[in-house]
């Protein structure tokens, strides 16, 4: 699954359950068929308009990679 | 349907009470309500209550009925509103609704929310499930993370910069030091706002509206019997309440909210007037962005002038449209299901004549706008003088 960066930010005050996880990136992927979907972006840091693909889902969280 | 206006106004203080209780900062604020009305709980006909946690908060339900009991009002309808922040502007919009349609005369409206008990990371929890727990919020977006995501893309589409979101942070810190009522009566500078810690990117710690404590509350009634209890009634001539998507996700464009536009039209069609007769609003800040997004979609500018607008002056407290006098969400403080009545309250202070160093010039026309989530709820609301 690919898509594009909409928007995203990174997160340094999260909620209790991913306290562990902060700073993380956050972000909203536009995907090929146009729906959006709020996903974790995982290693390299995304910018809006750059190409990303889905690495794995964890929990049910889509983790989305740049491509 | 009958005009309402509004007669009575009470508020605390906005801020972290270790020692006061969810109930005796909604009581407090209804007392000194009818008192500004000289009217007695048993005159009461029927009780509306924004509050968006209270079970989470401080895990007390069925508040309503509860906060009534202790005001002394009786045997009435007594019912909580929740629409997330929109909350007690929710309950306002269906109190007045019913004034105007005829089933009671005289309703008291109460706005509470007790947040400082929990820790930051626990109230952020709590806030996030305004979102949607099964798209956004399990992907652990915060309320700040939503609002820096709506940042990011309209500084992507726009050019709006962090000047810009932190010269809405700058003046509504000036208002709010002003007023005896806000929580951070504090002035902070421009170098100070853009070098706060940071919350989630774009946005500082000095971007986001404050967890406070606080209760609000306002008397109605048709204005054919205001003259009873008041000699300077707030009339409320335009008044809508609607709905969007409450994932952002969702949404086609988030760098607009379609609640507030297309509750904005109503609101001004219902009023007879357009967005350039509007002298001074209280917008909804909890975020900086979300300000300036604000002053676009009630049509103040046009759809990407809002970071111009925000750094330009012409919203200051001596501007051509003050915006936020009282300090707004950031600096008043944002006990979430307060702010909507307390939003009402300070715009009938303006119309009064009664908000001291923060009174405004011209102050016949005023305008509230209460968002809930990231913009599932708006309720605009347009208030002037008798």
């Amino acid at each position: 699954m690919t898509g594009t960066v909409y928007t995203e930010t990174v997160v340094f005050a999260p909620p209790e359950q991913f306290a562990a996880d902060a700073p993380y990136q956050l972000g909203i992927v536009e995907l090929e068929t146009g729906k959006r979907l709020t996903v974790r972006i995982l290693g390299e840091r995304v910018a809006i308009g750059d190409a990303v693909e889905l690495a794995e889902t964890r929990n049910q969280i889509p983790f989305f990679q740049k491509i | 349907m009958r005009e309402v206006a509004v007669i009575g106004i009470g508020k605390t203080a906005f801020g972290a009470f270790p020692d006061r209780d969810l109930r005796s900062l909604a009581v407090e604020a209804g007392q000194v309500c009818l008192a500004d009305a000289n009217v007695s709980p048993s005159q009461i006909e029927a009780f509306y209550l924004g509050n968006f946690a209270g079970p989470s908060f401080v895990g007390q339900n069925h508040l309503a009925p509860y906060i009534a009991g202790a005001i002394g009002i009786e045997h009435v309808p007594c019912t909580r509103f929740e629409a997330a922040c929109a909350s007690s502007g929710s309950a306002f919009f269906h109190a007045v609704s019913s004034v105007a349609a005829g089933i009671y005369d005289l309703v008291l409206v109460g706005g509470v929310e007790k947040m400082t008990s929990q820790s930051t990371p626990k109230v952020t929890e709590i806030l996030a499930g305004a979102g949607d727990m099964m798209g956004e919020g399990r992907a652990g977006a915060t309320f700040p993370a939503l609002f820096a995501m709506i940042a990011r893309r309209h500084m992507y589409q726009y050019g709006t910069t962090r000047e810009q979101l932190a010269a809405v942070a700058v003046k509504n810190h000036a208002n709010g030091a002003k007023n005896p009522l806000a929580h951070m009566r504090k002035v902070i500078t421009m170098e100070q706002a853009l070098n706060g810690k940071p919350i989630s990117e774009p946005l500082t710690v000095y971007d986001c509206s404050l967890i406070s404590d606080g209760a609000a509350a306002v008397l109605i009634c048709p204005l054919e019997r205001a003259s009873e209890f008041t000699s300077k009634p707030a009339v409320i001539r335009g008044i809508a309440q609607t709905s969007d998507h409450v994932a952002l996700d969702e949404k086609d464009d988030i760098t607009t909210f379609r609640a507030v536009k297309e509750a904005a039209k109503r609101a001004y069609k219902m009023a007879g007037v357009t967005a350039s007769d509007i002298q001074f609003a209280e917008v909804h800040d909890c975020f900086t962005i979300a300000e300036i997004v604000a002053t676009e979609d009630l049509g103040f500018v046009q759809k990407g002038c809002g970071g111009p607008y925000a750094i330009s002056g012409r919203t200051s407290l001596t501007g051509e449209r003050p915006i936020n006098t009282s300090g707004g969400l950031k600096s008043k403080g944002h006990p979430v299901g307060a702010t909507g009545v307390a939003q009402i309250c300070d715009v009938v202070q303006q119309i009064r004549g009664d908000a001291g160093e923060r009174q405004v010039r011209r102050h016949d026309l005023g305008l509230a706008q209460n968002l809930g989530g990231s913009g599932a709820t708006a309720v605009v609301t347009i208030l002037g003088a008798a």
